[in-house]
């Protein structure tokens, strides 16, 4: 389980975070909505010890984050990037196979090329793919990879930053997809971040909704359309018009 | 005109806060440098190693970077015999230029030049390429993956680039003093054999080493930069391209820097 209290977070004189509040409990699948900039993908870089909260407290099953074996920490974690994030000098599988070939998770270079062909065929790609370098390939098919080098030492949670961005509807549905099928089979946790609807109805079981630097909404998918909140009926309607303030 | 004195005194001090400012900021990029040279030593001593990583960079920075200074060496040498001839000329000393020659490329110009270009080709190359991998964030997914970006990335540059560019000073000192030999021969009609006899007398070991010593200092100041630059570099094509000039500035301004400061030691 991983639990945010109070954490809070500032970038000079812009207050990204202030004092998120938020449960994401084992082996459920959580999505963060809210607009563009309200910190969504700060919250995860906090998780992961990317970026240092200035206040407030993140423990993963009651241990807190910013202590005990570093390595040991991020081993439970798989995350896809936003814009994939894939190492350009390096061949697709050995983007896949990177954590197997070095560290705590080595193996043989034969048998970690194997697993990550296997992994690559799990998000629909071939053989064929694996030779290649990551600039050979499509965004869609770069997303697909860089989902199966977050699933290639199966975590047991999995951050996925934007999983849908910049890729058309039909690509979209097939990430989404994917990201609940792959998620359910490893019984993994994960947190996706998203102002994709589609993804969140095909992602989540819980919803929270980020706004003003604070957890807005946060319940089942299921109660999420019913619910009177404005700001999440806003969000969810794509409505100009609300408490959500846009700029024209 | 209360307000008006302290108004006063605000201008005229206003230059002296923006040097103080401008100080401060200087002696916190060095505090900086130093923070992060002294943590890429430390990771070069620990384990993991990245073998592969170390080979690619040696490729890519000692390698590849021959041609570029073997043609610079070849051109300086030439350009110096000529010099040197027309110097000498004034008071009858022509027969000077093959040992000028052999000693100014080994201790100053193979050194100097060769980390000069050394820098142009590779802090540039290490510190766009860094710097894009931040950007894409590439380094945070490193991170993700328990693997140190300092350790991973940097290190094998930096360790790479000590080792390369003492033996590219070596390969540019020889085509540097071939390059003289080449203009004394054949435009100011030295004997070969005499002009090789005269290199080989006067050029000392110590000339050679002292200037292989400056060639491993420039090389670790020159990769130190690339990946300082390209780690720290900031967002979007602007960040990466401040990065990639600050890494070439830096690199370039250390090597006079370090040079003066070796010559003050190794021939005072």
């Amino acid at each position: 389980m991983i639990e945010l209290s109070g954490v809070h977070k500032t970038f000079g004189a812009n207050q990204v975070l202030c004092g998120v509040d938020l449960t994401i409990a084992k082996g459920t699948s959580m999505v963060i909505i809210g607009g563009s900039g309200t910190g969504k993908s700060v919250l995860l870089k906090c998780i992961l010890g990317l970026v240092t909260p200035d206040q407030g407290r993140i423990t993963l099953d009651g241990q807190d984050v910013t202590t005990g074996d570093r390595d040991a920490f991020l081993a439970r974690f798989g995350m896809l990037f936003q814009g994939g994030a894939l190492f350009d000098s390096l061949r697709i599988w050995e983007n896949v196979a990177f954590r197997l070939m070095r560290g705590a998770l080595k193996r043989p270079k034969a048998e970690a090329r194997e697993l990550a062909i296997e992994k690559l065929r799990r998000v629909g790609l071939g053989p064929h793919v694996a030779d290649q370098f990551p600039a050979e390939l499509s965004g869609g098919m770069q997303k697909r990879v860089s989902l199966a080098r977050a699933i290639a030492a199966e975590p047991e949670i999995i951050f996925f930053d934007e999983p849908t961005t910049g890729l058309d509807p039909i690509m979209s549905g097939v990430i989404n997809d994917l990201i609940r099928e792959i998620v359910t089979e490893m019984g993994a946790t994960a947190m996706t971040i998203t102002h994709d609807m589609s993804s969140v109805r095909a992602i989540a079981d819980n919803v929270a909704m980020l706004h003003g630097g604070k957890v807005r909404w946060t319940g089942p998918v299921t109660e999420m359309d019913a619910t009177t909140d404005p700001y999440v009926q806003q969000f969810i309607h794509g409505r100009a018009e609300g408490p959500i303030e846009s700029l024209r | 005109m209360v307000k008006s004195e302290g108004a006063l005194a605000l201008s005229i001090l206003s230059p002296v806060a923006a040097l103080g400012r401008f100080m401060l900021g200087l002696l916190a990029s060095l505090g900086r440098i130093a923070l992060f040279a002294a943590e890429v030593v430390s990771h070069m001593l620990r384990p993991p190693f990245y073998p592969r990583e170390f080979l690619h960079a040696l490729m890519q920075i000692g390698w590849f970077s021959l041609p570029v200074v073997g043609m610079t060496a070849l051109f300086t040498g030439g350009a110096l015999a000529l010099q040197i001839y027309a110097g000498g000329q004034r008071f009858s000393a022509e027969a000077v230029v093959p040992a000028i020659v052999a000693i100014g490329m080994a201790r100053e110009l193979g050194p100097v030049l060769g980390g000069l270009m050394v820098a142009a080709r590779v802090a540039s190359s290490i510190a766009a390429e860094l710097g894009t991998m931040k950007v894409t964030e590439q380094i945070d997914a490193l991170v993700t993956l328990s693997t140190n970006p300092l350790k991973y990335l940097a290190v094998p540059r930096v360790l790479a680039a000590t080792l390369a560019v003492p033996v590219l000073v070596a390969v540019g000192d020889s085509i540097g003093i071939m390059g003289g030999w080449l203009v004394g021969v054949q435009r100011l009609d030295f004997n070969s054999a005499a002009y090789i006899k005269n290199t080989v007398d006067f050029l000392e070991m110590w000339d050679v080493t002292s200037g292989l010593l400056k060639g491993a200092a420039f090389g670790f100041l020159v990769a130190l930069m690339g990946c300082y630059h390209g780690m720290n570099s900031g967002r979007g094509a602007q960040g990466v391209g401040k990065a990639t000039k600050s890494a070439v500035v830096s690199a370039s301004v250390l090597i006079f820097a370090a040079n003066y400061l070796l010559t003050e030691l190794f021939f005072s």
